[in-house]
């Protein structure tokens, strides 16, 4: 994968043949629900998700004992046994928790997939509950208090007593070099939430709706983690969201236009490290996005140019331009220059990107957010809705091993 | 830079049996990386296994020259993201060393406005007031 991504040369000779995907036009999210997004919920995580679950549930118009098997990724603070005994699903014959983190924002759809594909299961919820904003913060710095006195893992122990203990600043090694290979400029970058931001004034369901924000604003807002200013990073959250993964053939019993998964790709790369990618020849870019645009364009027959609306996991503004450049909306390095002014991410634009506010507006769902708007912008039921959407692209985090999914009609 | 704020403990290395010769020679005051005499290839951080040719007993520990340039890094200026044991701003670094690799560290002596991309540095060991050794970069001649 990272010969592929030096040479800039996707091999097709290597990958499994596009015909014999099974997941390929033969799974759908049928589903999707999710709570109040809130700063304080007031409520455990494992309440919001079965709030969230059971809308996801009525959404699809199925029963909660359809639900045969549950998906979600790594950092996730609820107990599943204890989900399955408050839900009471009696027929659960498949779970899985994907690593990754962020990164693996999509493959938990991937893996929810490949089980109703291959009959390991017939109705997948994949879920996420979060108190970000009220309780357990990922990614603060005193966060990681609770793991004194000992790193937790090898590669923390090389990072954690430097101080450098958030994705924030580990995402901001590599962003700066990108910002300094590419002469990538802070005004350049503000375009990026500011968009967002745009988005968000139209979903009333969003963190930010009712508070708009100007580039100037952008600008004057403080530094929190040099390149980082406090609008280049997403917002805390309390709330959950689910959606439900089955096949196009069950979809068609069911209440809502199917959101079909037209590909699906996930990509764990050498040399990966939750963030801390330096061993890399090149950190100035993203093996695993690039990988997955390709992967994701060769399955399904297009590129990048058929994409109609895209949502792009974005932890930080960093990590939402240097996507546009590695799934090919744009060249190596020209993502500020792309993003300038904002008109090529906007509605009318080239590729509309993160249409509900993303995690720097809407919430920091951890994706699922993202997967949900990406499903709606096929059923024609965004609050920023893209015209005639055909194929609706969806990503997981960058920097990460990560995962993408193109959705279609 | 990097000064500690009294009485927050600071975090430990994780040392296992892969990383406890890196560890032990920090202890010591060197700069060791793991190295296949077999490849005669770096490999940071260290692993149980050549990635390049599967050997597992060809992995031996060699001592850095110590110099390096700032290939990038991160300043934090705030306390939401930085860890509450350090003294605001404090720069962390990701140092290209000579043999190639690269590693992270505080830095020692050098201003945030002197951080910069390209500034050559070389190792030093500090001495932590809870018992532990870590390696930052200061500044040298080109």
């Amino acid at each position: 994968m990272l010969q592929e991504y030096m040479d800039r040369k996707y091999r097709t000779d290597n990958k499994p043949s596009v015909e014999a995907n099974l997941i390929k036009n033969n799974v759908a999210i049928v589903g999707i629900g999710q709570t109040q997004y809130t700063k304080n919920s007031g409520r455990d995580e494992l309440d919001l998700a079965c709030e969230a679950i059971q809308n996801a549930v009525d959404d699809a118009g199925l029963k909660m004992s359809d639900i045969d098997g549950f998906d979600t990724f790594i950092l996730d603070r609820l107990s599943l046994p204890m989900l399955i005994n408050s839900l009471g699903t009696p027929n659960v014959r498949f779970s899985c928790e994907v690593s990754g983190g962020g990164g693996a924002g999509c493959a938990v759809a991937v893996h929810a997939a490949a089980a109703v594909a291959t009959g390991q299961a017939d109705y997948v919820c994949c879920y996420r509950s979060l108190n970000e904003a009220s309780g357990h913060r990922y990614g603060r710095g005193d966060d990681f208090i609770e793991y004194m006195p000992v790193a937790l893992t090898p590669n923390y122990g090389y990072i954690w007593p430097l101080g450098f203990v958030t994705p924030l600043g580990w995402a901001g090694v590599w962003g700066r070099r990108w910002m300094h290979e590419f002469n990538i400029t802070r005004e350049q970058l503000g375009w990026w939430p500011v968009v967002l931001r745009e988005y968000a004034q139209n979903n009333p369901e969003a963190t930010y709706f009712g508070r708009p924000m100007t580039h100037e604003d952008y600008m004057e807002s403080p530094m929190i983690v040099d390149p980082l200013k406090l609008h280049d990073c997403c917002v805390n959250t309390d709330g959950a969201a689910a959606y439900i993964i089955t096949t196009v053939e069950r979809a068609k019993d069911l209440k809502q236009t199917p959101a079909i998964i037209a590909a699906s790709a996930q990509c764990c790369p050498i040399e990966q490290e939750i963030q801390t990618i330096y061993q890399r020849p090149s950190i100035s870019g993203l093996v695993e996005t690039w990988y997955v645009g390709q992967e994701l364009y060769r399955v399904a027959e297009c590129g990048p140019d058929d994409i109609d609306v895209a949502q792009l996991y974005d932890p930080y503004s960093i990590g939402g331009i240097i996507q546009l450049e590695e799934l090919g909306f744009c060249e190596r390095g020209e993502g500020g220059k792309f993003v300038e002014g904002g008109d090529n991410i906007r509605i009318d634009g080239k590729i509309p990107c993160n249409t509900a506010g993303g995690l720097l507006s809407e919430a920091y769902l951890h994706g699922w957010n993202l997967v949900i708007e990406g499903v709606r912008q096929i059923r024609g039921t965004s609050y920023n809705q893209v015209k005639d959407v055909e194929l609706s692209m969806v990503t997981g985090g960058p920097g990460v091993a990560s995962s993408g999914i193109i959705l279609r009609r | 830079m990097a000064e500690y704020v009294q009485g927050i403990p600071i975090m430990r290395p994780y040392i296992d049996q892969d990383n406890q010769g890196y560890w032990d020679a920090v202890k010591n005051h060197k700069l060791v990386f793991q190295h296949c005499s077999k490849c005669d290839k770096y490999h940071h951080p260290p692993r149980p296994m050549c990635p390049s040719c599967h050997s597992q007993d060809t992995l031996e520990w060699k001592e850095s020259s110590g110099k390096g340039i700032i290939y990038s890094f991160v300043m934090f200026t705030t306390n939401k993201m930085a860890y509450p044991a350090f003294k605001l701003p404090y720069a962390v670094v990701l140092v290209e060393m000579e043999e190639g690799v690269r590693i992270t560290a505080n830095t020692h002596e050098i201003e945030p406005d002197e951080v910069q991309v390209g500034l050559p540095v070389e190792v030093m060991f500090e001495e932590l007031p809870d018992g532990q050794t870590l390696y930052r970069f200061k500044k040298r001649e080109a």
